[in-house]
């Protein structure tokens, strides 16, 4: 047990060093860690309860992914029944499924074949799986067009992805240092912002879906008249984002939609001098616009972001240029966010927030401090309890135990991990518990002393049996950790980071080092007598 | 130098017999617990009950209790906790989670800004909706079944399984009594709350497994012992190893305690209360008396080594490591 071969020892402190030293990227200045060569471009990732900013979850709802599917549903059978020139009546979207009744009895069957091409194969169109995204299901001259489950929880998964892409070019534009945005089960998003001061706006950014439109109003009876009930077919009322709130009747029909702009830009108008975003269009778009100005000169057309009136200007002249500004009493902020949210184009489906968790740049000084404090304190009372009780082995053990946190930051670097706060005191506890395999061992030298063994049997006797309980005991703690770090989130998973990693250094330590520290002065002083 | 000598050499405590007053104490205190657990229950935290948390700061004793009191009661949010912590003007608002779901949550924050006004530094805001806080409380109670249970196939495989079974009994109370510690003083039970259970739930594993695993080697070696008496030199051999270790445990949680801020403070506590006091006494009082019910004796021990013996795979158990 005591007798290490020179290549042994070198090797004991080789990655005892190396992993310490993994540790030293995360204290450089941002300037000295950039100049480190690439594969020392690892460090531990302060936590948002450290370094302050926002945490957010956001969820993609579901029965939003539903209501989107029906409607495509519902357009796409109108339109495929029009080309097959097949007479139907009262398509409408019942409950969970797209209903249509085809006129003539005979022409069901063949409303059927153009009905069914439109189920899509789960997985897309190489997928050998054979199921489809929607039933279609016929009942006398009634067909029925359903979406499966697997067809929305597919869908859902495909809106978590296009939503991941929209959220990053709308974030990346705010101009925080790493963001973080990530998947998080089936069907949410978690994004981290760190050092953000303000979650509102974070979330007044993520909170849009930005489908904008362009779309007629509809003069042929005030808004009121519409309210009351009659309003014509093909129009909605919406409302403006003014307080109280206006009410306009607008087309159903889309001019042009948002997904044909190339561009948006923040500016102000030369001469009201306000806050507007400008636009350009791409050839589609602009060619849909020009050709819509055209016929409707002298009629207002609304320019709508999720279902609110921004503006409804006056159409004067064909606007042909491919250009346009967008104005509506906005703050320099919002022209700002909303040219950002019109850059990054719409969300496929509304997102919720379901969780946000915000924390200043304050506070998360003031947690590190308090963390660094109690770490100081709570080593500085250790390891002077160490040296009075075991004296120079005492000493070796502190050494040990130290080299023990090294290697846990050093590990946490490693792995890109982050720290948290609870992560800091799960670091306390494994010095508590690091401790304790040098008890173990020390205690067992002493037994084995006291039994009559002579001073370097003793030793070794400790040391072989001691390191079998310090395994038994440290694996069932690891368990706890591992199932905390599994099952958790947030605070908890932190903390079984730390401590998970600090339970392997720990055994890794009592193994070896403290092992070699002990065979060296073993082998320098030939002891008679256990000096503990 | 004269090194420090908590525990002497050759104590000889009758920790057994001591179970006669420990398990009627257990029993009761776990009755007590569950009691506090039913009536009073747990304090919930917005993790797992859903709702808002801001952390505010006034700056330069402009804090008026009463002031944010009136303002926040005139939102008419419901159940509205506001409580003055630390000395620096800090304020902790607790909304409870607001009936109309998700977005109901969200408007929650804009409306206590708005009340508030200007000159307020908010240091901590946190929502969590109605999903989100179903979820986390479902798991973070399989979370700690999965550990009990994972734990105790390890010990089954290591160990007897009297010894797993015992571990496993001793963990049980530990939990119920740390979380009737919770429910009595009101500590807020949130999702590092579940953490610090886990882990007390660790440390009191390693601490008994540290006393079994001398058991166990003790009952290979003494064939002839009587139970009662292996079972008290087994825990009087560990002592001095039991209390060094507790002392430094206990320093460094001392350190967290005082030293390692609020946002910890009800984990550190509650990793205190679990750890010292529980732990510990478990470990010697509860966890070894309890292998005398469960059939660990010298005697079936020989019998055990006597059988293997006979098998042509004697070898897998080995004496002394």
């Amino acid at each position: 047990m005591l007798y290490f071969s020179k290549w042994k020892a070198f090797a004991i402190l080789a990655v005892s060093a190396i992993i310490c030293l993994m540790a030293v990227p995360s204290l450089l200045s941002p300037a000295a860690y950039d100049s480190l060569p690439s594969f020392l471009q690892r460090k531990i990732v302060l936590g948002l309860d450290l370094q302050g900013g926002s945490y957010i979850v956001l969820q993609v709802d579901a029965q939003s992914v539903r209501k989107i599917r029906l409607e495509h549903l519902r357009d796409d059978a109108r339109r495929v029944l029009r080309d097959a020139k097949i007479g139907y009546t009262g398509l409408a979207i019942q409950g969970d499924a797209v209903q249509v009744r085809i006129r003539d009895g005979q022409d069901v069957d063949a409303a059927l074949t153009q009905l069914r091409a439109l189920a899509q194969p789960l997985g897309g169109p190489m997928s050998t799986s054979g199921q489809l995204d929607t039933d279609v299901a016929r009942d006398g001259n009634t067909i029925s067009l359903t979406p499966t489950a697997a067809g929305i929880q597919s869908r859902t998964i495909q809106a978590v992805s296009q939503s991941i892409e929209i959220i990053r070019k709308r974030i990346d534009q705010l101009g925080t240092t790493e963001p973080s945005i990530q998947r998080q089960g089936a069907d949410r998003i978690q994004v981290q912002v760190p050092g953000l001061q303000d979650p509102s706006r974070l979330k007044a950014l993520l909170g849009q879906t930005a489908q904008l439109t362009f779309r007629l109003v509809d003069n042929t009876m005030s808004p009121q008249q519409a309210l009351q009930g009659r309003a014509p077919a093909g129009t909605e009322v919406l409302y403006s984002q003014d307080n109280p709130p206006v009410p306009y009747l607008i087309e159903q029909r889309v001019l042009v939609a948002g997904e044909d702009l190339t561009d948006a830009q923040p500016s102000f108008d030369p001469t009201t001098r306000e806050p507007v975003v400008t636009f350009r269009f791409n050839t589609n778009g602009a060619r849909r616009f020009a050709e819509a100005t055209q016929a409707n000169v002298g009629r207002p057309f609304a320019i709508i972001l999720d279902n609110h009136v921004i503006s409804a200007p006056v159409i004067r002249e064909p606007i042909l240029g491919g250009s346009g500004q967008i104005s509506g009493n906005f703050t320099v902020q919002q022209a700002n966010d909303l040219a950002i949210l019109l850059r990054a184009g719409a969300l496929p489906v509304p997102l919720q927030v379901v969780e946000e968790r915000t924390v200043g740049p304050g506070l998360g000084a003031d947690s590190i401090r308090a963390g660094l404090i109690a770490s100081i304190v709570g080593a500085t009372l250790v390891a002077l309890f160490m040296i009075a009780t075991y004296g120079l082995f005492g000493l070796i053990a502190n050494i040990a135990v130290a080299i023990n946190v090294g290697m846990i930051f050093g590990v946490l670097a490693m792995l890109g991990a982050t720290l948290t706060l609870p992560g800091i005191a799960g670091v306390v506890l494994t010095v508590g518990i690091a401790v304790d395999s040098n008890v173990l061992i020390y205690e067992r030298i002493r037994e084995e002393a006291r039994a009559g063994r002579s001073a370097i049997s003793a030793i070794d006797a400790g040391f072989s049996r001691a390191l079998a309980t310090i395994l038994d005991s440290n694996i069932t703690t690891f368990i706890a950790a591992a199932v905390l770090f599994y099952v958790g989130s947030g605070p908890v998973r932190g903390f079984a980071i730390t401590f998970g990693i600090g339970i392997l250094t720990t055994v890794f330590t009592a193994f070896t080092l403290t092992r070699l520290m002990v065979a060296l002065w073993v082998r320098w002083q030939r002891p008679q007598r256990v000096p503990i | 130098m004269r090194l420090l000598r908590i525990v002497p050499d050759d104590t000889t405590f009758d920790f057994i017999r001591f179970r006669r007053i420990s398990f009627p104490i257990s029993a009761l205190l776990s009755i007590v617990a569950l009691v506090a657990f039913f009536t009073l229950g747990l304090n919930f935290g917005i993790d797992f009950k859903g709702g808002t948390l801001l952390e505010v700061r006034y700056a330069n004793n402009t804090l008026n209790i009463a002031d944010v009191r009136s303002r926040l009661e005139s939102l008419d949010l419901g159940e509205v906790q506001i409580q003055e912590i630390g000395s620096e003007g800090e304020v902790l608002i607790r909304v409870a989670q607001q009936p109309g779901g998700e977005q109901a949550q969200q408007a929650v924050v804009g409306k206590v800004r708005a009340a508030l006004g200007d000159g307020v530094e908010y240091r901590r805001v946190e929502v969590v909706g109605p999903r989100v806080s179903q979820e986390l409380l479902s798991y973070g109670i399989v979370g700690l079944m999965m550990a009990v249970f994972c734990i105790l196939v390890y010990l089954w495989f290591r160990f007897e399984w009297q010894f797993a079974l015992g571990a496993s009994i001793a963990n049980f109370h530990d939990i119920v009594l740390t979380i009737g510690f919770m429910a009595i003083f009101q500590i807020d039970f949130d999702l590092t709350s579940v953490a610090a259970l886990l882990t007390i739930l660790g440390y009191s594993l390693n601490d008994t497994i540290v006393i079994y695993d001398r058991i166990r080697e003790m009952l290979r070696r003494y064939k002839k012992m009587p139970t009662e008496e292996l079972l008290n030199a087994s825990i009087n051999s560990t002592l001095s190893r039991s209390v060094i270790t507790h002392v430094t445990v206990t320093l460094a949680l001392l350190a967290l305690v005082l030293f390692g801020g609020r946002a910890i403070h009800s984990f550190s506590v509650t990793m205190m209360f679990g750890v010292v006091l529980v732990g510990t006494y478990t470990s010697i009082f509860i966890a070894s008396p309890l292998l005398i019910y469960l059939g660990v004796s010298t005697r079936a021990m020989a019998e055990k080594a006597e059988k293997e013996a006979k098998s042509p795979n004697a070898k897998a158990e080995r004496l002394a490591p």
